[in-house]
């Protein structure tokens, strides 16, 4: 936050309702969506320590359509680690596949940088006639739903033989052009006067981008990878058209496979699935409200 | 200037490159394609286009995604007005921003079987409502069953807002925030009540704001097939059948040329009204 936002807030804007009650109302109804918004992350971790037997118990209508209703204990009456044991000991397919999620983000990440960043670096700083249009193109791009240019992808990556490779979920990824409006946006913030007084100095323009571009402009770039890590651990549409072998799947297409008999395996599997993008979020969330705003696409 | 040009070429070349081999060359032979038969490839003018405007899945699916993306926008953009403006006042707006924000972070696969226990029929939501109507008294057991009816497209437009909400109160607030404090001052000295000043000095000054905030819902409603798909499978409920699903179906079927057909009147349209958004904009800031 910066200071002038800081300074903005503790004036406060005042619009009318003023008053400790009011106040304190305001904060309850705003924070009552919290509620509903942890409400499944406290579902899969109570889930999760709940063995066989008592998951039976309170799905039993799920399972054996009989009436009432299903039902849930915050608190497992046994808790046990029954369901930890077994997915990380006992079954090697889920790390691979977790190992799979984590290749695959991990080279769409790095391949959306080392080709989306000096395009936005190109866009940012040298204004050239054909620039503006193609930036319109660009978010055109950016908008189109991945089903538009599924039959697209499927071609290309038929011609090059990719089709149930890894590579066909991350090569067209690499050139999405989301990415670019991101790191435009922290490229937009650096002062044009910076780059007139190094060019004057004699700095080349690759110098230039390396040297004040990318250390000026890291907040555009970690705001990439903040939000490109929660989209792509997220990937569900492009593994499963061009991913036919279960073993190169990610996490996220394989999770729900798993059947409601093995409801605790699901919960668990669920759990461990978000701790890498609880994680993210915890850790970047300047970079994801950063980036955020910078997806402004303003020019 | 003629450096300039070099230097944007050298930096644009690689993702222009990849936009060309993975998106631009292959959408022309879409585009060829959309002409043609599927197996044999021979020339058909327009009847891969009559095709599928005859075609009642198709035509459902046009129209389901059009209400869907009619309704879940405007829905989202109010309530994260909603929730933003009076978060703007407080001094500490972090916490319930991250709160807000946490959805966004949870990937859809996790999240798809408390769904299901929310929405079943004998789920969380009936047990709560069947609860408060033997508190109440007013009304007996609930057991609809909102993924197999038409209350399911209630439950994606739930499950989109319940995702999509913390990103725009961020936006909302970063607009709000934008606004020189000095306005609102000076409005307030006037005698601007509190509802005034919203409507005549708050909301006219987030129109940038309220661009992108459309634009980004936007492309995350096409999203919304993961949670369609992932609770009601290829083939669910007519209300929630969209334009995700029929693509999909005709992959899996090997129906390219409807596919072609379809992609091309789907990404033209977008096209133009991307382009008009872009022109209002330009227009808006001029």
């Amino acid at each position: 936050m910066t200071e002038e936002n800081r300074s903005k807030k503790k004036k406060g804007r005042g619009f009318g309702l003023a008053g400790g009650i009011k106040k304190a109302v305001t904060i309850i109804a705003l924070a009552l969506p919290g509620i509903v918004v942890f409400f499944p992350v406290i579902i899969l971790f109570t889930g999760s320590f709940m063995d066989r037997y008592e998951l039976k118990q309170y799905l039993n209508p799920v399972f054996a359509e009989s009436m009432g209703f299903i039902s849930w204990k915050f608190m497992p009456n046994y808790p046990s680690f029954e369901n930890y044991k077994k997915l990380l000991f006992f079954m090697p397919q889920f790390f691979i596949l977790f190992w799979n999620s984590v290749k695959m983000v991990a080279c769409i990440l790095i391949g959306q940088i080392l080709i989306g960043v000096p395009a936005a670096w190109a866009f940012a700083v040298y204004k050239v006639r054909a620039g503006k249009a193609l930036f319109a193109f660009y978010v055109v791009l950016m908008l189109l739903p991945f089903q538009v240019t599924m039959l697209s992808n499927y071609l290309v990556l038929n011609r090059l033989s990719l089709l149930n490779t890894q590579y066909a979920v991350i090569l067209p990824a690499v050139f999405s052009t989301f990415p670019i409006f991101l790191s435009y946006g922290g490229f937009r913030s650096i002062p044009a006067q910076l780059f007139e007084a190094a060019r004057i100095d004699g700095a080349s323009e690759f110098v230039i981008f390396l040297k004040a571009g990318i250390p000026l402009g890291k907040s555009g770039i970690l705001s990439t990878i903040v939000l490109g890590f929660l989209e792509y651990w997220n990937m569900m549409e492009q593994p499963m058209a061009f991913l036919d072998e279960k073993a190169l799947w990610p996490l996220s297409l394989y999770l729900p496979e798993i059947t409601w008999v093995q409801a605790g395996y699901a919960f668990c599997a669920s759990f461990i699935t978000l701790i890498p993008a609880a994680f993210v979020f915890v850790m970047g969330q300047d970079y994801l409200e950063q980036g955020i705003i910078y997806s402004g696409l303003k020019e | 200037m003629k450096k300039n040009r070099r230097a944007f070429l050298i930096f644009m070349a690689p993702s222009f490159l990849g936009v060309a081999v993975f998106v631009i060359i292959p959408f022309m032979d879409v585009f060829r394609r959309s002409f043609t038969t599927a197996v044999t490839g021979k020339f058909t003018g327009i009847a891969n286009y009559k095709t599928i405007f005859e075609n009642q899945a198709f035509l459902t699916a046009v129209i389901n995604t059009f209400r869907f993306t009619l309704v879940c926008i405007p829905l989202l953009v109010l309530i994260g007005f909603l929730i933003a403006l009076p978060l703007s006042r407080f001094k500490n707006a972090g916490l319930l921003k991250s709160i807000y924000l946490f959805p966004l972070a949870m990937p859809t696969a996790t999240i798809v079987i408390v769904w299901k226990m929310v929405f079943y029929k004998q789920g969380f939501l009936n047990l709560l409502l069947t609860k408060a109507g033997m508190w109440t008294g007013l009304w007996g057991e609930f057991h609809t069953d909102y993924l197999g009816t038409k209350a399911a497209f209630w439950v994606l437009i739930c499950s989109y807002i319940w995702k999509n909400t913390g990103y725009t109160v961020v936006l909302w607030l970063a607009g709000i925030l934008g606004i020189p404090e000095e306005l609102l001052d000076a409005a307030k000295v006037d005698g601007a009540g509190s509802f005034k000043r919203v409507w005549y000095i708050i909301l006219p000054n987030l129109k940038g704001t309220l661009y992108t905030i459309v634009i980004l819902s936007f492309l995350n409603s096409f999203k919304i097939y993961r949670e369609a798909y992932l609770v009601a499978g290829a083939y669910p409920h007519k209300s929630i059948y969209l334009l995700q699903h029929i693509f999909n179906n005709w992959y899996v079927n090997l129906e390219f040329d409807k596919m072609a057909a379809a992609a091309v009147c789907t990404g033209t349209f977008l096209f133009i009204v991307i382009l008009l958004l872009q022109k209002i904009w330009d227009r808006d800031e001029a």
